[in-house]
Order: structure tokens, then sequence, then C-alpha cells
């Protein structure tokens, strides 16, 4: 029995506004929330609220027959809890039908998994947390930012635990292979590979309605028999997509909500059954190995990371951005830690892409800038006075280790301090009760308190200064 | 084909971006093959280079009979021309102009610049294009810029050939919109009697639509290009130096918006010292511009240099870090592309021809001086972008060639003539 098995993804930066090299080191806010609500509204009413308002009617009407997946990014579920708070209510409705997978990712939708793993970890890990808090999900299968996928990555999406990861068929990794089964990775035997069936995916998103297309108009019919005429050993279609494909990419008027909801019928005619990645990851075994040695993602003709790391630019501020990446992790500031997740979305790299080719111009219609240096220079800026910052609260002249020393220390002992504390509170309970008047009151405070405080402030002090 | 071009510069003896736009263009096409240019030029010194035009000077030219023999000729001016060449041009003398101020050899002097009397001048300059016509055998007559129009109409006249006139600016562009009427006259009648007009950029090609009201189909753009610099410019050497420095290259004038780069200087030096500032060219705004540098206090790192002569441009581009050019109006501006060949980062207004061919500069209002001063500042301060620009940008800019330019003006007198 053939499966198809969808998935969609929803991501939005925090964008950056027009922030001046005068502000460096004057103004700490660095987003255009202007922009941001505007956008994220915008694509919310015209495509995540009716997309989602057709999948609840889809899986009302075919039941447990009709699934499908998300990865929403943790950037992305912020601006949507606070500018279209609806949107997370019927996400939740859709998640309590039990026909929807929540697929893990980096909270920031970011470029860590290439360049700095702890950063990495920690972000999946607050990712799995957002999506458990929301919707009530502990994901189970990985999908990384744009589909960027290497071998290197599965040995630490398989070391977090995760039983699948879904990337791109790209042409260059298949050869003659068809991304119509299931691999697995020759360094993590263990972690199952889901790959993207480029073009049926981009039939839907890209093609669906461009009148020059020779398929036009597209049909459920006659999609579902493009997909029932594969061959009978080939049992599983990825189709992997934007969720703004769905009025956004695909106006409305074009007939695409009316296309989806036609699938499932057509679907069952056929004999083809709906998954999630999970459940595909359960039923089906690999047929062999996939090495990837160098980076993939779903992104430009390339397939490559060249759209985010292509030209010195993206080179340069993704290094700076994650020089200082160690000492971010040791901040315990909660505005710093917010900074550090916005700066890291992939998207500001995106904007900074100098690609002149068709794959230039998709680059240049999303990004809020009208040409890639005024995008570094921009997220420069904002980058420079978000270093002085992190500079500010922890100086570049202590290094990294004998700073994590001194922290310990300063978090052990005020943990010793509370502890001895309780230990005060409870011997003079105990001394109140004491009515004899052979242990005087004030003594056992002082002998007590006295060592630990002095340490403490010692080691604050030293730390302060430098 | 047989082109016969009416210019009013050429290099190395060259006041302005025509000189350098002309010789260029003209070398282009004779690059495509199999055209027979003549192109005329008020004043030729000499040393002009001729392997791939013959080139006529009007002050050469008679249009009065004078009887002289050929060794006169020769010794007069046959480190110009060729006795031969005065004697055909002789022949064709088409009415009697002795009552016009001429030499001892019947021909007009020529200034070959822009003097007070630049309208007589123009008309001379037609008088004697109809000599030219009626000798030298042309398929196309060619004219660039407004004060060889009306030698263009003239020549057309004589001979019924087709007229192109080539528009490297109007006077739109040298005076922000207060427009002088004769020159208005001029270039209007040049574009009605035109069969075809070639405009430097889109911009320049709006203007003429628009302010000109020439019907569009008669209007293409050919952008210009640029030569490639000899390894010698290239390898100039500058002194090291300390501070960054961000440069100004050109007329000071209004068109060329100075005030903008002194604005963007003073942001960019109340936050950052070390960096050196510098406007190097002359203008009938230079005095205004020193003042304003002295009242926002930045004269300290604002130098004014003067006007820049052949190798010392090249000097200056190579010891700079960033060039700018913050035009109210350019047509085209092919300074940027020279700093690019040096490998210099640029800044370029919007409103220049030039940004609608470059991808790899920096592209800004010109009133936007904090976009401008956010540009300079970004340059100097992140080493990728400087390194960025600078590569991406001697690989743009080595792309355009002169030869492409050529190919499409060659097309357009094809059409002409309907071959």
């Amino acid at each position: 029995m053939k499966a198809i098995c969808f998935y969609f993804q929803i991501h939005q930066p925090f964008r950056l506004k027009n922030y001046r090299f005068f502000d460096i080191g004057n103004d700490h806010y660095y987003y255009d929330d202007f922009a941001n609500d505007e956008i994220i509204t915008r694509i919310a009413q015209r495509s995540y609220l009716p997309a989602n308002a057709m999948l609840l009617d889809m899986i009302k009407q075919y039941g447990k027959k009709f699934k499908v997946a998300f990865s929403i990014s943790g950037t992305a579920l912020e601006q949507l809890e606070v500018y279209v708070p609806e949107f997370i209510e019927s996400m939740k409705e859709l998640a309590d039908t039990g026909c929807v997978e929540f697929l893990s990712e980096t909270y920031a939708h970011s470029l860590s998994s290439l360049e700095d793993p702890d950063e990495f970890v920690a972000q999946v890990k607050d990712h799995d947390k957002k999506i458990y808090q929301l919707f009530g999900q502990h994901p189970k299968v990985f999908r990384n930012t744009e589909l960027i996928y290497d071998d290197d990555i599965s040995a630490m999406v398989q070391s977090m635990g995760f039983k699948g990861v879904i990337t791109e068929g790209a042409k260059h990794i298949l050869g003659w292979k068809s991304p119509n089964y299931v691999y697995a990775s020759p360094v993590a035997p263990k972690l199952k590979l889901l790959l993207k069936n480029s073009k049926l995916s981009d039939d839907i998103s890209f093609r669906f309605s461009n009148p020059q297309w020779a398929s036009y108009p597209l049909t459920a019919d006659k999609y579902i028999d493009w997909i029932a005429a594969l061959p009978e050993e080939e049992q599983l279609v990825n189709l992997f997509m934007n969720y703004e494909t769905f009025g956004e990419m695909q106006p409305r008027e074009s007939g695409i909500f009316e296309f989806m909801k036609a699938l499932p019928r057509f679907a069952a005619e056929r004999g083809i059954e709906f998954l999630t990645p999970s459940e595909v990851i359960a039923k089906m075994k690999p047929v062999g190995e996939m090495p990837v040695m160098h980076p993939i993602s779903w992104a430009d003709e390339a397939r490559d990371t060249s759209a985010w790391l292509g030209n010195t630019l993206q080179q340069e501020a993704v290094k700076k951005l994650y020089s200082i990446g160690e000492r971010v992790r040791l901040c315990q500031d909660r505005r710093i830690k917010q900074d550090w997740y916005y700066l890291q979305a992939s998207d500001h790299f995106f904007y900074m892409s100098t690609k002149h080719n068709d794959d230039g111009n998709v680059h240049s219609h999303y990004s809020p800038y009208d040409s890639p240096y005024t995008a570094f220079t921009n997220y420069m800026n904002v980058l420079s006075d978000f270093m002085i910052r992190v500079e500010e609260q922890y100086p570049e002249s202590i290094d990294n280790e004998e700073l994590n020393a001194l922290l310990l220390t300063i978090r052990n002992q005020s943990n010793e301090i509370s502890q001895l504390n309780r230990e005060v509170e409870m011997l003079r309970n105990n001394i109140v009760k004491d009515t004899t008047g052979d242990f005087p009151v004030d003594e056992p405070v002082k002998e007590v308190k006295k060592p630990a405080k002095k340490t403490a402030k010692k080691t604050t002090k030293k730390v302060a200064k430098n | 084909m047989k082109a016969l071009m009416f210019g009013w510069e050429f290099p190395p003896h060259i006041l302005g971006g025509l000189g350098t736009a002309s010789y260029g263009l003209t070398k282009g096409m004779y690059d495509c093959g199999d055209m027979d240019i003549t192109f005329v030029i008020p004043k030729p010194w000499g040393d002009e280079e001729k392997g791939f035009a013959h080139i006529i000077g009007a002050n050469t030219t008679p249009i009065a009979w004078r009887d002289v023999n050929a060794d006169y000729v020769q010794s007069r001016i046959g480190h110009v021309m060729s006795p031969q060449l005065y004697f055909d041009l002789r022949n064709h003398i088409y009415s009697d102009f002795n009552y016009m101020n001429t030499n001892d050899l019947g021909c007009i002097e020529f200034s070959g610049r822009y003097p007070e009397n630049l309208v007589e001048e123009i008309n001379n300059y037609s008088i004697v294009a109809g000599v030219i016509a009626r000798t030298v055998p042309c398929d196309v007559i060619h004219s660039h810029d407004w004060l060889t129009y009306p030698a263009g109409i003239h020549a057309k006249q004589v001979t019924g050939k087709p007229l192109v006139i080539h528009v490297h600016a109007t006077d739109f562009d040298r005076s922000r919109g207060n427009v002088n009427p004769t020159v208005f006259n001029i270039e209007k009648d040049g574009m009605n009697n035109a069969d075809h007009i070639i405009t430097v950029s889109n911009l320049t090609r709006r203007t003429v639509i628009e302010k000109y009201g020439i019907s569009p189909d008669k209007v293409t753009t050919v952008h210009n290009a640029v030569e490639p610099l000899s390894q010698e410019l290239l390898n100039v050497e500058v002194p090291p130096k300390h501070d960054k420095v961000v440069t100004f290259l050109g007329r000071i004038t209004m068109q060329k918006g100075p005030e903008y780069f002194v604005e963007a200087a003073a942001q960019v030096l109340s936050k950052v010292r070390g960096v050196q500032f510098v406007m190097a060219g002359g203008g009938d705004m230079m005095e205004k511009m020193i003042r304003l540098a002295a009242r926002r206090g930045i004269s300290d790192r604002f130098h004014f240099a003067g006007f820049l002569r052949g190798k010392e441009v090249y000097e200056m581009l190579k010891a700079s870090d960033v060039y700018i050019m913050p035009s109210v109006s350019e047509p085209f501006g092919i300074s940027p592309l020279e700093a690019m060949q040096m490998g210099v980062p640029s800044i370029i207004s919007k409103q220049s021809g030039c940004a609608e061919i470059l991808s790899n500069v920096i592209k800004v209002d010109y009133w936007d001086t904090n976009a401008i001063a956010d540009a300079i500042y970004s340059i100097i301060k992140y080493p990728a972008m400087y390194k960025e620009l600078r590569e991406k940008g001697l690989e743009e800019v080595n792309q355009i060639a002169w030869k492409k330019a050529g190919a499409k003006v060659i097309d357009i007198y094809n059409k002409l003539l309907n071959r």
C-alpha cells in the first residue's frame, strides 16, 4: 500500500529594524515590530488560518485516514502567540485530533547545526520544550533548518535520541536512486532518512497555478494518478512544503484549497494512505544507506548551503555571530538570550546572498532590504551592539574556562549560602523553643555564616572588576 | 558599413566623460568588424589613437578656397591631416564663406573646449560638417551630444542618410531642472530630426521621452562601458597610509551632489576617527564645500585635492578604501566603473545611469545622507564587506565591454538601413 507523507513548514524570522551605526552601543532594541506584525498577520489571514481550517475539516471528514506533520520554528511561534493568538488555538485544536505530528527543529531556525554543535543541541531542546508546552507532544522526528543535512548532523541528531530525519531528495545525492524509499545514515545506522520528492512537492507549491506549465491545470485526480503510477516498490511519497503554499504562494483563487480537500478521496479510491513521519519510520525499513558528505538543503538550484554561506559577507557574519556562542551560553540575562536566538535566524544570512541568477530573485523577493550589502550592513551594526552587550557582561579578558570556573564557584556558593541560611533558620526556630537559656541566641548564626559569605563576596568582586 | 560621427572631445585631450565614452564606443564598434568610421572633432592634436577611425579636424577643414600647395599644407597641418584629404575637402566647398573669419587655409579656428561663445562654435562646426558630408561617403550619421546635433542635421540634409543622435546627457541633468532655453532648443531640434536616438541609460531615455516629448519607439538605451586599464595604471604605487580614505572624484558642481558627501562625512566622523575624506576636482561649489566642512568641524579630516590629471586619478583611487558618487542626476557616470577596476568599493546614487547595470556596488538615494554614512561605515569597519565589494566588483566590471555596446549600436544602424 502506497503512502503519502505530508509535512508543512512554518517559519518567520524577527526582521531587524533599520539600525544605524550611531545606534551601536546606545540602542539595544533591534526589531521592526511593525513589519513583523504586518507580515505574520497578513500571511496568517491569507494562509495559515484558512489552511488550518481546511485541515481540520479534512480530518473531521476522513477521520484518522488523513494525517499531516508540522514543523514550526520557535521564532514563528513567538510571533504567532503575540500577533495571531487565534492561530495557536486552532493549532492546538488540530493537535488534539491526534492526526497531526509536530517535528523537532532548532528554535531559532538557525544554522547552528553547521557552526556550533553545543548551540544546536541547546536549541533543539528548547524548541521541543516549547512544542510540548503548547501542543503536548514530544517530537520524535527531526527536521533541520531549510532541510540542511549531512552525515555529521545525522550523528548529532541520533545522539539526541531521534528516530528519523527529514531532508531534501537532492539530485546530486540521489543519483539514480529514488526519493520514494526510506534510507539510513551510514554514520548513524539507526537513524532513518525521509527524502523530499522534489518534483511532486514543487508541482503543488510552485507550479500549481502556472498556466505555462504543461500539466496545468492540476487536479487532485490527475495528481493521485501520478502517484499511483509510480513503480510498485516505491511505497512512499514525501511531500514537504512551506505552509504558505496554501493561500500565499498559490492564491486562494487558484483552487489550491479545493485541490487539497479532494486529495484524500482520490487517494482512498486508489488505495493510497496518509502517514505521519513517525508512522513511516515505524512501518518501513530502510532500503540502503545514503551517505551525504557535504551539507545539502532545499534551497536554490544547487540544493546546498550556498544560499546562506555562499559569499564572504555571509561567512563573515556567521563566523562573527558564532564566535561569541560559548560566551552567550554562560549568560543568564534573558534579553541577551532572546536576542541571541533571534539573531541566529538563517533568514538574516539569506538576505545577504549576492546570487544574480534566478535564485537571486528568490532572495531579493523575500528580503526586506534593497540589496545584500544593506542587509549585511544592518545586521553587522546590530551584531556589533549585541557583542558589546555580551562583552559588558563578561569581558573578553577572562577566557571562557576561567569564567566558567568562576561562575560555577559563585553558583555553588550561592547554593551553599541558601542551604546554610536554611539551617540557621531551623536552628533559630529550635533555639526559640529552648527556654532554658543555656544557649545564647546569636552565636550559632555568626559561626556558620562567616566563612561562606566571605569567599562568595571575594569572587563576585573579582569578576566585576575584570 | 561606413559611419560618419560627429563628436566634441576625444582622448587624450578630454574635459569630461563625453570624450571617454565616444572613444570607447567607436573602438568597440570597430572591434565588431566591418565598420569604417570617420570621426570629426573640432580640434585634433595629432596624438589621438588612429587605428580604428579616421579622425578629421573641423579646424583643418577648409570652407573657403585658398590657393595653397601640398608642401605648404603638409607643413601647416600635416601632423593631423594628409594634404590629399585637405584638397578633397576643398573641392567640396559648397558656398562662399569668405565673409567668415577664416585663416590662411580657409579654415575656422576651434577651441575644442567649452568657451564663452560656445553657440557660435557649434554653428561653425555645423558649417564645416557640410563640407565633410559632401566629401566623405557614409551610410549613417552619428552625433555625440547636443554640441554636434546641428552638424548631424546638416549632414543628414546634405546626404539624405539616416541620423542617429547619441544622448550622453541632457540639460536637465546639468542644471537640476533649470534648463537653458537655447540648449534645450538645440537638443529638441536634434531629437526631432534624428531617425533614432541612443541614450546612455534608461534614466536618460525617460528624460528624453518625458521632457522632450519624443516617441518611445525612437529611443533605445545603450549603456556605456569601460576600457580595461593598462597594467601600468593598475600597478601605480602609493605611499603607505594609516587611515582609511573615502574619495569623491568629479566636478564639484550642483549636479554631482558634493554637499551630501560632506554631510555624510560629518556623520561618520562623529562616530569614528581614523578616516580621511577626500574631495578631488574643481567646480563652482568648491568654496561653498570648504566652508561647509569647516562649519561641521571636520576640516582636519576633510581634504580638497584639487583637479587630478591622468595618472594622478589612478593614484588617488589606489589609495582609496571607498569611492563615492552621490550625483543628483547622472546620465551614466563612468568613474565608479574605473574605481571598481582599481578594486575600490563604490557607493553610487540611485539617480545615476550606471546604477542600472551595476549590482556589486552600494546604491543609495543621493539625498539620504544617513544611508551614505551607513554604507561608508560598513565598508571601513567590516572587512568582509570591503572584500566582497572589491572582488565581486572587479569581476563584474571586467564583464562590461565596449564591444557589446558597439554591437548594439551596429544593430540599430542595420535596422535603420533595413539590412
